[in-house]
């Protein structure tokens, strides 16, 4: 099985730990990913509107060139625009219709690629208790407090990670390394990225409660897999003191293969 | 050839509006075999089936074609009809041109053209009708009714009343169900367990009524009137005939942390338990899956303290063969999981408690004795908040699209039970919309309002976040003043959606019985026979059919139990006579059709032919027992020589439907 790679621009530039840790973290699990040539960017936000075809085609260009295999996605918001992308292309005919008559390819897409990210590889492919096992530094002791935000389960209907209101995956990466998952109710809510540059209070407001309710539910530290949720988080959230981590980082640090 | 008469019905404009009734009736004149043909406003009325009878005595019919509605609808009135002016009833056919034609149509002139090869169909059928004779069959005069909660124990008490025999088949240790779980009931407040406990007693009383609890339905044969149904009694390890109820046990079983399932996990049983203390019968059960003995062969201690000497570790499942003339369903309902509602965090919060948990909560039987305290640490709540529609009213796809109907009415209840007994409590009750029809439930509902001072807002509840302090954040949108509440509640109540049972399922599939979509028993007809099901014989009661309060479900159970009655009265009952039969010298004795009978109705017999060279010779050919075959017809599908037949669906009279179809 080829495991193609999309790291997206974010894990290019500013989200470099992700990209880095997670690709070693697999390496050292056995499975190499192989980054997708010539990837572009995947438009950064899934557009609602129901002609809006130009800013899916790079995610559609994607999926076509890995249809010989898996596409891995590490970015929560890469993996939401990817993933909705081929739902839309194999559920919806109209849509398909278009991006195919303009990509022309030599066969057509209709969303045969299986979109997976890099959670569910490790749950799917690896298995948590084989990761358990791989684990040559537990991190025993770590209160941690997974953050799903907004983008990594939802819409459900198409992401068909985990149950967007009680999602496990983390906790059960978590466990995996050795630490202890920490439950607070704002775990799956979006952190007001999204309203960043728009009204920053809004955002502030929003990271502000998700630091707090999991700082006060006695967590050590928050784990992502969203650059923009761990930018907003420690950026826009002043005065909250915990950590914020990439989940890939301490999944390194566990595997002994953190430099 | 018949001489035959073709009736085309307009049902007012419900067949008329999309069907030229004149051009079918003209259309069909000119079949061969047909002598008349007419279309009149309403066939079915008197007057309509006068013109049949009139045009059958005028006429000479020998064979009659009503194009109408569903022959489900009226086929039993128009047989009726024929019969009384010396016509075989089974000469009669009817062609549905409203339900599977004028209603699911629009084009008028394609809809006349359906109407009429419909007609075609049906007079080709009856060209090769013939008269049938119905038979009789006995009814055993007893009853069973599946389910004891409120809705089968008054059905069996008042099909006992009558003075026939009734089971109740209930599968928990306890009859009773979620009534004896309820604290109070609307509108009136008055105890649930003091109205509904008697009738329990009066159950195990009566001697005509018998009750299999801890038992379950594990198949069902037969039909209408001669129903044989395998019950299993499943191992509680006590002996019924022993035990006393004392209780003495379920003090000194040293398991002590076994979720108390009739307080929903708010507190803890032990291994050997009564459900409650009212329970009927009063007799203790091992749990098998947390009894150190049963599991591990360690302990006994029920055994050495029990004086009546009931322990009884070997215990089997037994399974007991009853027959039963009539068969009441009573399977009731359960509140839904939660976990795709977890924007409540039920599961993270203890203080987030459904409806029927609450009744526990404040039930002086319940695990705090009736003192309304927070599950997490004891203490007194002084903000609750009442979320409704949870899971009701759905069209996400996480819960139900109907309304769950009892929320309102409980939600009230629960909100002024709490009001009066603690006044310093701030009560808030999110809805959608409320709903309150009944007799004096409205005015109940204002009473909360305005005179207990519940805290009503119209919109969602959109968040629940519990706090490290115990307290509750709860963000809500107020849609009248179009503003976002944030409340800081001690508890949050959810008003769950209500489902039929799972065991409903399986036991519709043992019945023959139809659901709809949402696993609600399906009623033979909505408006008209509501306490019975399609399949003859299949009672409904209480909440299995659909959502309903204390009182509706009681009504529906003692109209049910009036249908049972009526039906057990009955001396005999007239049989189908469309059964199969077997043209044995076709029959080459493969038992295929044995194989499929779904009713056991096949058997072989050797018998003696005469051969065309004059030589005899024993051959082995099916034989079908007309009293059991239900016509189902499966056995003239399966046989591969085209013995098998049915009476009035032959195979030659399909094929000429078929034909009469296919050619234009």
């Amino acid at each position: 099985m080829v495991y193609h790679y999309y790291p997206g621009c974010t894990l290019k530039t500013k989200a470099k730990d992700l990209d880095r840790y997670g690709r070693k973290s697999m390496e050292a699990l056995g499975i190499t990913l192989t980054e997708l040539e010539n990837w572009q960017c995947c438009g950064g936000a899934f557009t609602m509107a129901k002609d809006e075809i130009a800013t899916k085609l790079s995610s559609v260009r994607a999926l076509a060139d890995s249809r010989d295999g898996v596409l891995v996605t590490l970015c929560s918001a890469c993996h939401n625009v990817i993933k909705q992308t081929n739902y839309a292309m194999a559920n919806d005919a109209e849509f398909a219709m278009k991006a195919n008559n303009y990509s022309k390819f030599d066969v057509p897409y209709n969303g045969e690629t299986k979109v997976m990210h890099y959670l569910e590889v490790l749950r799917d492919v690896v298995g948590f208790d084989n990761l358990a096992k791989a684990v040559k530094n537990p991190l025993k002791g770590k209160k941690i407090a997974a953050y799903y935000g907004c983008l990594l389960l939802r819409p459900s209907k198409a992401l068909q990670m985990d149950n967007p209101e009680n999602p496990k995956i983390l906790e059960d990466f978590i466990r995996a390394i050795g630490a202890e998952p920490v439950l607070y109710p704002y775990r799956n809510e979006c952190c007001g990225g999204y309203m960043a540059t728009e009204d920053q209070s809004v955002a502030a407001k929003k990271s502000g409660q998700v630091m707090d309710s999991a700082a006060e539910m006695g967590a050590d530290m928050i784990i992502t897999a969203c650059p923009l949720c761990l930018y907003n988080l420690t950026k826009n959230a002043p005065g909250h003191q915990i950590p914020v981590y990439y989940f890939t980082e301490l999944l390194a640090e566990a595997l002994g293969v953190k430099d | 050839m018949q001489k035959i008469g073709v009736f085309v019905c307009w049902c007012g404009s419900n067949i008329a509006a999309t069907v030229d009734v004149q051009a079918v009736s003209d259309t069909l004149a000119k079949e061969p075999g047909v002598v008349y043909a007419t279309n009149y406003q309403y066939m079915c009325s008197e007057s309509g089936q006068n013109l049949i009878k009139d045009a059958i005595k005028q006429y000479g019919l020998t064979g009659v074609v009503i194009c109408s509605c569903s022959p489900r609808m009226h086929e039993a009135t128009f047989r009726k009809a024929v019969a009384s002016v010396g016509l075989n009833p089974y000469m009669l056919e009817v062609a549905n041109i409203r339900e599977q034609c004028s209603w699911i149509h629009k084009d008028k002139a394609l809809a006349t053209e359906k109407a009429i090869t419909l007609g075609r169909a049906a007079i080709a059928k009856v060209q090769l009708n013939a008269p049938l004779q119905a038979g009789e069959s006995p009814v055993v005069k007893r009853a069973l009714v599946i389910g004891g909660g409120i809705a089968g124990i008054q059905t069996a008490l008042d099909i006992a009343e009558a003075g026939f025999e009734v089971d109740i088949v209930e599968k928990q240790p306890t009859i009773g169900g979620k009534m004896a779980q309820i604290d109070k009931t609307f509108p009136t407040l008055d105890c649930a367990a003091c109205i509904l406990t008697p009738k329990m007693v009066e159950c195990s009383q009566n001697d005509k009524v018998h009750i299999y609890s801890y038992s379950e339905v594990t198949s069902v044969k037969g039909f209408v009137g001669n129903f044989t149904v395998s019950i299993k009694k499943k191992a509680r390890y006590v002996a019924e005939n022993k035990c006393t109820g004392c209780g003495e046990c379920t003090t000194k079983c040293p398991m002590k942390n076994v979720p108390n399932e009739f307080n929903l996990g708010l507190d803890n049983r032990r291994a050997i338990y009564i459900p409650f203390a009212q329970a009927v019968p009063k007799v203790a059960t091992i749990d098998p899956n947390y009894c150190n003995m049963l599991k591990n062969g360690k302990c006994g201690l029920c055994a050495k303290v029990c004086t009546a000497g009931a322990i009884d570790y070997k215990q089997q499942d037994q399974v007991i063969e009853e027959r039963y003339g009539a068969i009441v369903v009573a399977t009731g309902y359960n509140p839904i999981k939660l976990d795709k509602f977890e924007e409540f965090d039920y599961s993270l919060s203890k203080d987030v408690v459904t409806s029927l948990e609450l009744e526990r909560l404040m039930n002086a039987a319940g695990p705090t004795g009736g003192t309304l305290l927070r599950p997490s640490d004891g203490t007194h709540p002084h903000t609750i908040v009442f979320v409704q529609c949870v899971g009701s009213r759905d069209t996400s796809g996480c819960g139900k699209p109907y309304c769950s109907k009892i929320c309102c009415m409980y939600t009230a209840k629960h909100a002024m039970l709490i009001r009066e007994k603690y006044p310093d409590t701030e009560v808030y009750v999110f809805y959608i919309d409320v709903r309150t029809p009944g007799k004096n439930f409205d005015e109940f509902y204002r009473r909360a309002v305005e005179q207990y001072g519940v805290h009503y807002i119209k919109g969602m509840v959109g968040k629940v976040a519990p706090r490290a302090d115990g307290k509750i954040m709860v963000q809500a949108s107020d849609l009248l003043a179009n503003e976002q509440l944030h409340i800081e509640a001690d508890m949050v109540v959810l008003a769950a959606a209500i489902e039929p049972d799972k065991s409903a399922r399986p036991l519709a599939t043992m019945l023959t019985a139809s659901m709809d979509t949402n696993d609600f028993f399906t009623e033979a007809h909505p408006k008209l026979r509501p306490v019975e099901s399609p399949t003859a014989g299949i009672f409904l009661s209480g909440v299995c059919q659909g959502p309903k309060d204390i009182p509706e479900t009681v009504s529906q159970a003692s109209a049910a139990a009036a249908k049972v009655i009526g039906l057990l009265v009955t001396a005999k009952l007239t049989t189908n006579p469309c059964v199969a039969h077997c043209n044995e010298l076709m029959c080459n004795g493969c038992s295929s059709c044995e194989r499929v009978c779904p009713y056991g109705a096949i058997t072989y017999v050797e018998k003696e032919f005469r051969m065309p060279d004059r030589t005899t010779q024993l051959r082995r050919v099916a034989s079908v027992n007309p009293a059991v075959c239900q016509g189902c017809g499966a056995c003239t599908v399966a046989c591969p020589s085209g013995a098998m037949d049915l009476n009035g669906f032959s195979n030659s009279q399909i094929m000429a439907e078929v034909d009469a179809i296919c050619q234009k």
